[in-house]
Order: structure tokens, then sequence, then C-alpha cells
């Protein structure tokens, strides 16, 4: 199917093409959020602490003093270099902070996106197929319920029953110190690295660490994908196609799960997309409950230091990624719904 | 809110009176799950503004006050007893005094940051879809650019560039979660108002020469309206879990301003590992109360307003000839639709 | 009115291949049960056209599911569906699934929503066969389908395409082969050609007709084209308000149309002859609170009193022909007086 995969390529190139002035936006936006902060980054940053003549220093290597189209513009070419500069307070390469509790981060939601995927598909077709019966009210229950629990509550009852109370759980951290510094890291992702290594005690470990911060942020996303389900499900099983595999003879079973569910389902590539927003935002608070060392914990670190350069640069990687798994999002729609092509 | 030519534009019931009508109508009308569901949130809701007005009287100690009057100090850590209801902090401030005047909090900045939202989501979203062209997709692009950011994030450093120029927390707050949700009115607004603006009503009026303002105001407005009760709601209810996130975050009120449950959440995470309950158990009740009210109120609202998706109400049916046949109609019924 | 008259069948022999005895469809809805089919006899025979005619709403498109068992949950059942000497409303889930399809078939009213979205047309050929005859093999089904698909029209060469890449009257066209891949003995086209444009309703129903001869299957034709029954269809039935009104062979109840009902719908329509457009005053009654008696009464221009009393019960005015109307008697079950013309209230609202 030559015709097909070409319209494919075509579709993403363009959407790729669309992306490029919604970073630009985005980039603008933070620029000027950081830019119209009240006082001087490296004053604030460091004001007190060392000289005068190395504040200036300071301010001149970071092009502080250059006028402010001048600096939009180093901005912006440094983004697309990678570059995100030095943090002013603990001096590391932005990069490399993006790199290492980027993976951290990465980790968590991933783990956490399994959970809310399974649990939330799960439970929304049970629900939508049962509409209207007690399973399905204490299906839609639980889905407010979760919804209306903030991640820091969550994790605070799940600390305080399966860490404090019973025993079962490490409540903070991404590994016990032992393995914390045993472990050789290659990916930086512990459930990878303890794979890689064959180290099956520290495997346990890890996960053992990861159970409650993913569950907490998972169920999160749980009752927004499970009550979406559920409306798609009722609005498929209602579906004209559904009737007519009926008039045919298709079987019950079938009917249900090759034209409802799949039908159902659809949508929900894009609802996870649109979820990434949300789940970012779960996760700064996911990590700050549970001391989990990602991006989120380390963003409020150099918020509450006011270290500038490390919160506009982890703030440019987020505005970066929403942006790409919005692509990505839609090229695999693409891929599934053969109608969005066209 | 309220377009600037009001006075000129006879009316008889009155704009507000009419909407009010619209909403009210619907609600007296409604029956079942979705009657049940709106007044569980309306009384839940409904709870928390009385406490929140009321929280002098009811508070018996101050948000911060640690000592009784004649200058001794409260225990710290203390659970729940007499003398303080759901125990104290680690701070020595009471519990439950904190979650009433808590909910004094939540209740001023939801209110604000609605307001504010609505203020510039609303006129912005109305503009740009009836207007159309060049500015709808500029605008377009911006706010979907906003709404895809981590809200919170957004809320965060809006709260942290704000914190050193406002000296309200309240009004930080109200600020940092109405850019929050801006994007979302001017989405559904200007979607609104793309398809009033195609209705035939709309475009006889235009037909006839009305002006583009007149149509806006008249018809165009009092329809868009019709949709921001329920996101309102809904709106109110998540900014809470925002409001509570920045307030965990130690952005937003500061401890010094007013309570907040977020914060008491923040320092109970500490407590959890000492096995004590009380500091962050409360709290975070009530942010779930007043949150799962609050969704309720809207999709109670939701159901009632717009029933797209409710099912209909049936009786069962009886041939009146058959008195006795409720069971063979049963088993004579074919396997249905949706289920069996 | 409990025997229907088999000698009606037009060029159908012997046993009817479809017989509807007294069928009672309800709906529970919120006001009350909706009566959308209420009391209905039918007969069709093996390889005949019978169309079904009726208004919007008087219960055509119900009565068709209900043939095939498929009607919604809210919906009670009555009467008797007897398909080759079984009762449809008694059979099994079983014996229904193998019921849908081979037996009987059903094409709707909008091809452009009735096709799944995500399959491929091959995957619904697949599927439909599969689900009738499992032990088939992968070739042979493709054969079967291309065969089909190949008297309705569809080059093989799409037989791998989405239906999104079919038009309307082309997804049409594949709805009745997805039918007829089965051999059904009895096919139900519900308005197969409303949503289609006029070149399109042509192409399509002289298909239906070719195939109808070419297989001999039984065409149960809904609509609401009278048009479309004169060309198509060898017996008619005509609905008001959930009841059979008149049924009979096509040219006798054109010619002779025994019910008012049937005959103001016949005036109505337009034709080249047509020098002034008539239409029936009033608008269909509410299937929940129907009116008492005849229940087109209230419209009927000629309206006797016992008409809003008394439900008409059949009469036979000529051979072939049954009409449920008081006007053809029988005398002695209208009371005194019955004859009596009613006084009407849509001589005043009509106005208005």
């Amino acid at each position: 199917m030559a015709s097909q995969t070409t319209s494919l390529r075509a579709y993403a190139l363009s959407r790729l093409v669309l992306a490029v002035p919604m970073i630009l936006i985005l980039l603008s936006f933070v620029f000027l959020l950081m830019r119209v902060a009240p006082g001087d980054p490296v004053a604030a940053a460091l004001g007190g602490k060392v000289s005068q003549e190395v504040l200036e220093r300071k301010r001149a290597a970071m092009g502080l003093d250059e006028p402010i189209y001048v600096q939009f513009a180093d901005y912006i070419s440094d983004v697309f270099t990678l570059d995100f500069g030095m943090t002013i307070t603990d001096n590391r390469p932005v990069l490399e902070v993006i790199l290492n509790n980027g993976a951290a981060t990465l980790e968590l939601v991933f783990f956490a996106m399994v959970i809310a995927t399974t649990l939330g598909i799960l439970l929304g077709l049970i629900t939508g197929r049962l509409r209207d019966t007690p399973i399905d009210v204490t299906g839609r229950l639980f889905g407010i319920f979760v919804y209306a629990t903030p991640v820091f509550f969550l994790g605070f009852l799940g600390q305080l029953i399966f860490g404090a109370g019973l025993n079962w759980l490490p409540a903070s951290g991404r590994a016990s110190p032992m393995v914390q510094y045993t472990l050789e890291r290659t990916t930086n992702l512990l459930v990878l690295d303890a794979i890689i290594a064959g180290n099956w005690t520290a495997l346990w470990d890890v996960v053992r660490h990861l159970i409650m911060p993913a569950t907490t942020l998972g169920l999160l996303i749980t009752g927004v994908l499970l009550r979406m389900v559920r409306v798609n499900l009722l609005q498929t099983l209602q579906g004209d196609y559904v009737e007519a595999a009926r008039a045919r003879g298709v079987s019950e079973p079938r009917v249900v799960y090759k034209h409802a569910f799949r039908n159902a389902l659809v949508p929900v590539v894009t609802m996870i997309g649109l979820q990434f927003a949300l789940m970012m935002s779960g996760a700064i608070l996911t990590e700050t409950t549970f001391n989990w060392p990602g991006l989120g914990n380390q963003l409020v670190r150099y918020l509450n230091n006011r270290d500038y350069t490390g919160v506009q640069g982890i703030i440019t990687f987020f505005a970066v990624v929403v942006v790409l798994i919005s692509v990505v999002i839609d090229f695999v729609n693409a891929w599934i719904d053969p109608r969005v092509r066209y | 809110m309220a377009a600037p030519d009001d006075s000129r534009v006879p009316r008889r019931p009155g704009l507000l009176g009419r909407q009010f009508r619209r909403v009210s109508g619907p609600i007296k009308e409604s029956r079942g799950l979705p009657r049940v569901v709106l007044w569980i949130g309306t009384a839940i809701t409904g709870m928390w503004v009385l406490v929140a007005i009321f929280a002098p009287w009811i508070a018996p100690y101050g948000y911060a006050q640690y000592q009784t009057a004649a200058g001794e100090r409260f225990p710290k850590h203390l659970p729940p007893n007499m003398d303080h209801l759901l125990g104290t902090t680690v701070q020595s401030t009471d519990v439950f005094s904190r979650i009433i005047w808590g909910a004094r909090t939540e209740v001023e900045v939801v209110i604000l940051a609605v307001l504010f939202s609505l203020a510039i989501g609303l006129p912005v979203g109305l503009i740009s879809g009836f207007k159309g062209g060049w500015l709808d997709r500029v605008l377009v692009l911006i706010m979907d650019a906003l709404f895809a950011f981590p809200y919170l994030l957004l809320a965060i450093v809006i709260a942290f560039l704000l914190s050193d120029v406002l000296a309200s927390g309240v009004l930080t707050a109200a600020i940092a979660i109405s850019v929050v949700y801006v994007p979302q009115y001017f989405r559904v607004v200007r979607n609104h108002t793309i398809s009033v603006r195609e209705e035939p009503f709309v475009e006889a009026a235009r037909a006839m020469g009305a002006r583009p303002r007149w149509i806006v105001t008249k018809y165009v407005f009092a329809n868009v309206v019709q949709s921001v009760p329920v996101v309102a709601t809904l709106n109110a209810a998540d900014s809470i879990l925002t409001l509570a996130g920045l307030g965990f975050l130690g952005y937003g009120i500061q401890p010094t301003q007013g309570a907040e449950w977020g914060y008491d959440l923040q320092r109970a995470i500490a407590d959890a590992g000492a096995g004590i309950w009380w500091t962050g158990l409360f709290p975070g009740i009530a942010i779930v109360s007043l949150v799962t009210g609050l969704t309720l109120l809207g999709e109670g609202l939701n159901d009632v307003l717009n029933p797209l998706l409710r099912p209909r109400r049936t009786e069962p049916v009886k041939f009146p000839d058959k008195q006795d046949d409720g069971a063979e109609t049963g088993r004579t019924q074919p396997e249905q639709r949706g289920k069996s | 009115m409990t025997t229907a008259n088999r000698n009606a069948s037009g060029n159908g022999d012997g046993e009817p291949i479809l017989s509807v005895r007294d069928l009672r469809v309800w709906y529970g809805t919120a006001k009350g049960a909706a009566q959308a089919v209420d009391r209905v006899s039918l007969d069709i025979a093996p390889g005949e056209a019978v169309g079904l005619v009726g208004e919007s709403g008087c219960g055509k498109s119900t009565l068709g599911r209900a043939l095939m068992g498929l009607t919604p949950q809210s919906a009670a059942h009555d009467g008797k569906i007897i398909y080759r000497g079984q009762d449809v409303l008694a059979m099994t889930r079983r014996q229904r699934h193998a019921l849908r399809g081979p037996e009987i078939g059903l094409i709707f009213q909008e091809p452009m929503t009735r096709l799944n979205p995500l399959m491929r047309i091959d995957d619904h050929f697949d599927e439909t066969v599969r689900a009738h005859e499992p032990g088939l093999s992968r070739a042979e089904i493709k054969r079967r389908s291309l065969e089909t698909l190949g008297h309705v029209g569809i080059p093989p060469t799409r037989f791998h395409q989405y239906p999104h890449e079919f038009s309307g009257g082309m997804r049409q066209r594949i709805m009745i082969a997805l039918a007829l891949v089965l051999k059904p003995k009895l096919l139900i086209a519900d308005e197969p050609t409303t949503s289609l444009d006029v070149l399109v309703e042509a192409q399509i129903l002289r298909l239906l007709k070719d195939l109808q001869t070419e297989f001999g299957t039984a065409l149960l034709m809904i609509t609401h084209n009278l048009g479309i029954v004169a060309e198509a269809c060898d017996r008619m039935a005509v609905m008001y308000a959930g009841r059979v009104a008149e049924d009979g062979e096509v040219g006798s109840v054109f010619a002779n149309p025994g019910h008012p009902y049937t005959r103001e719908l016949l005036r109505s329509t337009i034709s080249l002859s047509t020098k002034q457009l008539s239409h029936i005053p009033g608008s269909p009654p509410n299937l929940v609170t129907p009116p008492d008696g005849c229940r087109f009464h209230p419209r009927c221009p000629d309206a006797m009193q016992v008409c809003a009393q008394k439900v008409p019960v059949a009469t036979h005015p000529r051979p072939g022909q049954r009409v449920y109307c008081w006007r053809h008697g029988p005398d002695d079950r209208i009371p005194d007086g019955g004859e009596q013309p009613l006084q009407q209230e849509f001589d005043h609202v009509d106005e208005a």
C-alpha cells in the first residue's frame, strides 16, 4: 500500500511543521515570564552571598547586560542547540539536571501511565457495558473520588497505612541508600538498570519504592480515563454499525468486542495525550510527596532558591516535551484510525 | 462582563432573570439520579460556603493561634481530644480551627479565580469566535499552547513571580489559578459562539441588517452564557485542587496570611512516618469533600441542563388486556442494544 | 382479523415465508407506552416483493426490526412472527443469530454510518460469513464475497479498502452485498434510498429488483415513497399510526384504494398529471395516546360516528385486497346511527 505510507508520511510532516510555531509560542511565553520577573535573577539567587564583582561577572556571562531582543534570540538558539546554560545556585549544566532527574520522572510517569491505562480502560469498559447497574454507579463514584483526592493526600494516606502502619513499602526515595550507591547506572532508569545488571535484589528494592508513587499518580489519571472510555462505549454501543452487525447475525460477544470496544478505544490515544499536562502536574506533586528525585522535585527546589536559569531550563524542557508528545499522539492516531489521514 | 450597551436593550425579564429561569426550570423538572446528584452536590458545597462565612464564630481558635489567651502554649501533636477536637499540629495550632478558617480561604480564592477567568475568557472567546479570521487563529494557537502546558507548573511560576509583587496571598493565588482556567473558558465560549453564529436565527438577524454588536449581545451572548454554569462549577472544583497543590508546594497563601488545606498537608507528610494521622487526614477529607461536592454539583447541572447522554426513563410496558404477562414479555424479549 | 388472506399472496405459491399475526411492539417512554406496532398481521410469500408504506413515525421501521428480533430494550412484544414455521419471538438467542443473515437480511436507510470505520470491506465480509459458516476457508469466503460484490457493481480492486473511501451509493451497494452474501430468503430494505440522490436511487432500486428475480429472494421494501412501491413491488401494505390500514396487490390498491388514508396518500403524490398539490390535514397522532376507534378518524374526510368508537375489522372489498375501514362494513358490526358523519375538528384547525 504505497499510497497509504506516503500519505501517512505527508501527514506526519505537515504535523511536524505545525509544531514549530507552537514551540515558539511556548518558548516566547516562558521567556516573557522569566523576564517580567521582578529584580535581577543573579542578585535574587546569590544576593548577599557573593561580592558585587562576582555578581557583575556572572551577569555578563549570562548575557543579561545585552538588549532584550538579543537575549531572546540567544535563548531561542540555545534551546535549539540544547544548551540550557548553567544553574546559578549549584552551578550544574541544566542539560545534565534534565537528563538525570528527567530519567527519574520518566520512570515514574511511565509506570503511572501503565497503571492508569490498564485500570482506566478496564473499568471504563466494564462500567459502560453494565450501564446503570450498581457496578456502573460504584465505578463512576470511584472515578469522582479518585479525581477529587489530591495526589499528596493519597500519598499521605499511603505512607500512613503501607509505610508507617504496616511497614510494607518505603515512604520516600527511588531506592535504598545501598542500591542507590552500588547499582551501576547505564540508563538512569533504575528498573532497567537493575535488569541489565541482573541484580534482582536491587530490582525488588526499586520496584518496592516505585509502587506507591506510581499508583498514586496513576490513580489520578485513571478517573479521567474511566469516565471518557465509559462515555465513548455508551456511544459506540448505540452506533449504527453495531446495529448493522447484529442484523447480520454477528455474535453478541464479537459485536461488543470487535465493533463497540475497538471503536470506543480509538479516541483513548488522544485522551492519554491530553492527560499529559495533568500527568506532569501530578508528577510535580507526587515527587514532592515521596521525595522522588525527579524534575518536578528539582524545579520546586530551584524555585525556592530563586535559581532562574534552573527554573527556565526545566520549564523550557517541559514546553518542548508537551509539543513533541502532541505530535507523536497525532501520528499514532493517524496510524490507528484510517480516517484521520484524509 | 455584561455588555456595555445593556441599558439600550429593552428586555422583559432581564438577562439574568432569563438565565436563572433557563437553569431553574429544568432543575425543578429533573428526576432520578441527576436530581439526587445535584442535591448532594448542593448540600456539600452549601455547607462549606456556610462554614466559610461563619468561620469566626465556628472556629474555637485563630488559624495561627498556638497558645491560649493566657499565653499558655498548646501541646504539639496532641491527638484529638475535648479541647482540640481534631488535635494539634507540629506548630501547636488547632487542626479543627485551621480547617474552618481554611474553608474561608478556599472559597475566597475560588470565587475570585472564577470571576477573573470569566472576565477574560468570556469576552476574548466571544470576540475570537464571532470575528474569526487571523485573530481567531492566533488566539486559538496561544490558548492551545497555554492549555497544553502542565497547569500546575503554570500556576506555580505565576504565583512565584507574583509573590514578590502582591502582598495579598489570596489575590496571588486567585490570579495564578485564573491563568490556568482562561484557556478553558476561552475554548468553550469560542466553540459555542461559532456554533451559535451559524444558527438560522443569527443569520436571519444579520440578513435583516442587525449590527454585529447587537447580534453579539442580544443573541450570541445570551446563548453562550448557558454553558457557563456547568463549566464554572467544574472549574471551581478543579481550582480547589490547584490551590491545594500550590499550598502544598509552598506557594500562594503564606502561613501568616491564612489557613490553607494544601499547606497543612505538606506539614503533615512528615507526620505520616511517625504514624500521626490527624494532622493530614482531616485537611485531606476537607479537600476531597469540597471538590466532590462541587463536582457533583457540576455533573448534576450538566445532566439536567444538557441531557444528551441521560438514559431515558422508561416504565416497563404492559399490555392492558394481559394483566399477568409481565414475566412472559420478559421471556420473549429479544436481546437488546447495550446490554443483555 | 385473526386470519389474514393467504390468497392475497401475489406470485408466491403455497405457504408464506413469513407471517405476522396480531403483532404488538410497544415502547416504554417516560409518558407511557408508545404503541409503535399495534395488532399488525401480514404475510410475505417466497420470492415476493412487498412494499410497506406510511408516514415517518408510523411504526414501519419498528415492524421491520421486530421481524428479526431487533428492537430496543424498552420494547415489549406480543403476538406471533412465524418465519418458516418458527416463532421469531420465542426463539433462543442462538436461533435468532442463525436467523439474522442467512434467513432474513436487513439493509438500512443511512449507509454512511453502517460500516465499521476501522474495518476494511473484506473484514466485514469475513466476519459476516464466518458468523454463520465457521468452517469455510479464507479463499472460499473471498471468492463468494467478490462474486456478490460483483453483482452489485463493486470491483474486486476495492475489496481491501476502508469504508470512508466509498461514496454513499457505493456503501449502500456494499451493505446490500453484505446482506446478499448469506443468500437470505427474505430481505428487509428499510428506506434504502432515502438518503441517496435520485440517480443513485434508481440504480439501487434496479439492483434490488434484479437481485430479487435472480436469487428468488422475498423483499420487504419499507418506504414512504409510493413511486418506489409502484416500481419495485408486487404487493403493498399501508401503515398508519402503528396499524395496517390496507394491503393488497399494488395494481389493485393503486386503482381502487379502499381506505381513505390510502386514497389521500395517493392523491398527495406528485406525478406528471398533478395539477394541484394535495395534502392530508392534521398530523399523525401521538402513539402514546392514539385516538380511539380507527386511528385515522380525526383526519379522515369520510369519518363516521362508528369510526371514533370501534376499531375497524378486516374487509375484503375485492379479491386480494384487505381494508380496515368501516366504510366497507361489515354493516352488522356497526351500531345504530354509527353511519352518521362525524363532526371534524380539523376543518377549523387546519386553517390556522
